[in-house]
């Protein structure tokens, strides 16, 4: 073996210098503010003061669970069905979806809140047709709409990429099997795609739970969720404890439910494996 | 079901488009207004282009998007290099997940962990005005150096380690095998990174929100500040300006694609 030479050791030293001082760095002066009191003693003063944000964190929690749901029950049959359309199509269909990924998110949001705001197109067309006016922005299924809406292509995308990345042949097999469409679907397709499926479904919940525009537009600033809550005590030098220890909570949050989330998807990749030789 | 299948397909497309056509469509609406179509005007478009701050945000974007995605590409190029060739995989796989940290965490977590550490060093120097283009640049060239990583990393894995020693054997010092043998190698996946760290910083609101300045505002942030409290036409006229400048790359990158492969199969 070649003796390294000065180059090669010192190549990646900019990088690694980088990540410490801009990564790691701000991880631990999240982890120094969360736990010290305005003194800068230790204490836990900041994490109990969280308590008065517990109904923030479960509405949080559940309306992203909620848009990740429904993300992937339309996602799932659109990412099928635009795998079994022609080449041709399916590369139209691709730009389609990255299209609106490419857009900013709060062009976006606006544009939706535009759709559906008050004096929006969607109500004056309702009350010239002699309908009652709807009110969706400022309420939760606003929010939800918005974030459906938002990150229904982070779905679609990784899931049609399983999807296309499927050997066609299993499909086949499981028919001469005797399979009929239902069972090739739910025995072959969908274990094949879980990890398109959970690829999806991280891209979908971790910026739905930490999301603060959304909320801020189509829940019109009556709807506080964590990212909002986070956003405001950051404004404000005196809380910034109280915001680190709260961005703290949710990064160990989202690092559990991703680490399950990934285990769950070894174990079906191995079960499909062992199914397979089998 | 293949006529569903399509149906399917027509319908949820069609709603995924309708904010953003009708977007486009009142941009061009003469009366400032959302719910009736009353009349087509240009004058959205006019007061956007006669807004100096839309064009100075436009400019910053710019220019924090090249320079960020340069130097992230630098650093993130030989970061990947080094830590190929590093033998320890404790170091290694430190590292590697130091600098995926921006990539799991919600943007938001990034955002105010690097203004805390900004904080700290603001006054640590007891500097009133810290913020500006330098923390812009210093975030921004942070969440893209995984995404360089992302791309750089596997054609390192794919390289044949003997050309490299067989450009040393005949006499190339390491540094000039590397530039001669690995470097054009390696290019499409630095390519690669040059362009998604560029697409992300231009993208990016929620880290810059928490890092930047009034003296320094990116386009996002510019979006951001206007459709804060009101509703402003020109945000509609710039937004659609935005989303037929993105369809045209898009349309542009599939249809050079296309042609590429085409060729490639007449070959």
């Amino acid at each position: 073996m070649r003796k390294k030479s000065f180059f090669q050791k010192a190549a990646a030293v900019p990088h690694i210098m980088w990540v410490i001082m801009f990564i790691a760095a701000p991880m631990l002066f999240v982890l120094y503010f969360a736990l010290t009191d305005a003194e800068g003693k230790f204490s836990f003063s900041n994490i109990a003061e969280l308590s008065k944000y517990g109904n923030v964190f479960i509405l949080s929690i559940a309306f992203a669970l909620i848009a990740t749901v429904i993300c992937l029950l339309i996602g799932y049959p659109l990412a099928y069905f635009m795998s079994r359309q022609s080449e041709r199509a399916q590369k139209i269909l691709m730009v389609l979806v990255m299209l609106p990924m490419w857009c900013n998110l709060l062009i976006r949001t606006y544009a939706l809140m535009a759709l559906l705001d008050n004096g929006g197109l969607l109500n004056s067309l309702l009350v010239k047709l002699g309908l009652d006016k709807v009110s969706i922005v400022g309420t939760n299924f606003g929010v939800i709409l918005g974030m459906v809406y938002d990150f229904l292509p982070y779905m679609v995308l990784p899931i049609f990429t399983s999807m296309t990345k499927l050997d066609k042949r299993y499909i086949e097999a499981s028919h001469d099997l005797g399979c009929n469409n239902w069972q090739t679907m739910t025995k072959v397709i969908m274990p094949l795609t879980v990890s398109g499926v959970i690829s999806g479904i991280t891209m979908v919940f971790v910026p739905s739970i930490s999301t603060f525009y959304i909320s801020q537009k189509l829940g019109a600033g009556k709807i506080d969720l964590v990212g909002d809550t986070i956003e405001r005590l950051f404004q404000n030098t005196s809380t910034y404890g109280v915001g680190a220890a709260m961005s703290l909570i949710m990064m160990i949050l989202i690092l559990i439910s991703v680490g399950i989330m990934n285990r769950f998807s070894d174990d079906e990749d191995k079960t499909v494996k062992r199914g397979g030789i089998r | 079901m293949k006529i569903l299948s399509k149906f399917y397909i027509a319908i949820i497309f069609v709603l995924l488009y309708l904010p953003i056509a009708v977007l486009i469509i009142f941009s061009f609406n003469e009366s400032g207004s959302l719910s009736e179509f009353s009349g087509f005007s240009t004058m959205w478009y006019k007061e956007l282009f006669e807004d100096e701050e839309a064009f100075t945000s436009l400019m910053n974007s710019l220019i924090l998007a090249v320079s960020s995605a340069v130097i992230a590409t630098v650093i993130g190029t030989f970061g990947a290099l080094g830590l190929h060739r590093m033998r320890s995989r404790y170091i290694k796989g430190a590292v590697n997940s130091i600098t995926n940290i921006p990539m799991m965490n919600p943007d938001i977590v990034t955002g105010v962990s690097m203004m805390l550490l900004f904080v700290a060093v603001a006054n640590l120097i007891r500097s009133q005005s810290f913020f500006g283009f330098g923390t812009m640049l210093v975030a921004h060239v942070t969440f893209s150096i995984p995404y360089v990583m992302l791309s750089v990393m596997p054609r390192f894995k794919q390289l044949d380690k003997s050309l490299s020693e067989a450009a040393q054997d005949l006499g190339c010092t390491p540094a000039k095998a590397f530039f001669k043998v690995e470097l054009p190698e390696i290019i499409p996946g630095i390519i690669s990174g040059l362009m998604l760290g560029f697409t992300m910083s231009l993208d990016d609101f929620v880290i810059s929100h928490f890092v930047s300045s009034p003296d320094f505002q990116t386009l996002p942030l510019y979006v951001y500040n206007q459709t804060a409290h009101n509703v402003k036409f020109s945000m509609y006229a710039l937004s659609s300006l935005i989303v037929a400048v993105i369809l045209v790359i898009l349309i542009a990158v599939n249809f050079a694609g296309g042609k590429k492969r085409r060729e490639v199969a007449k070959k």
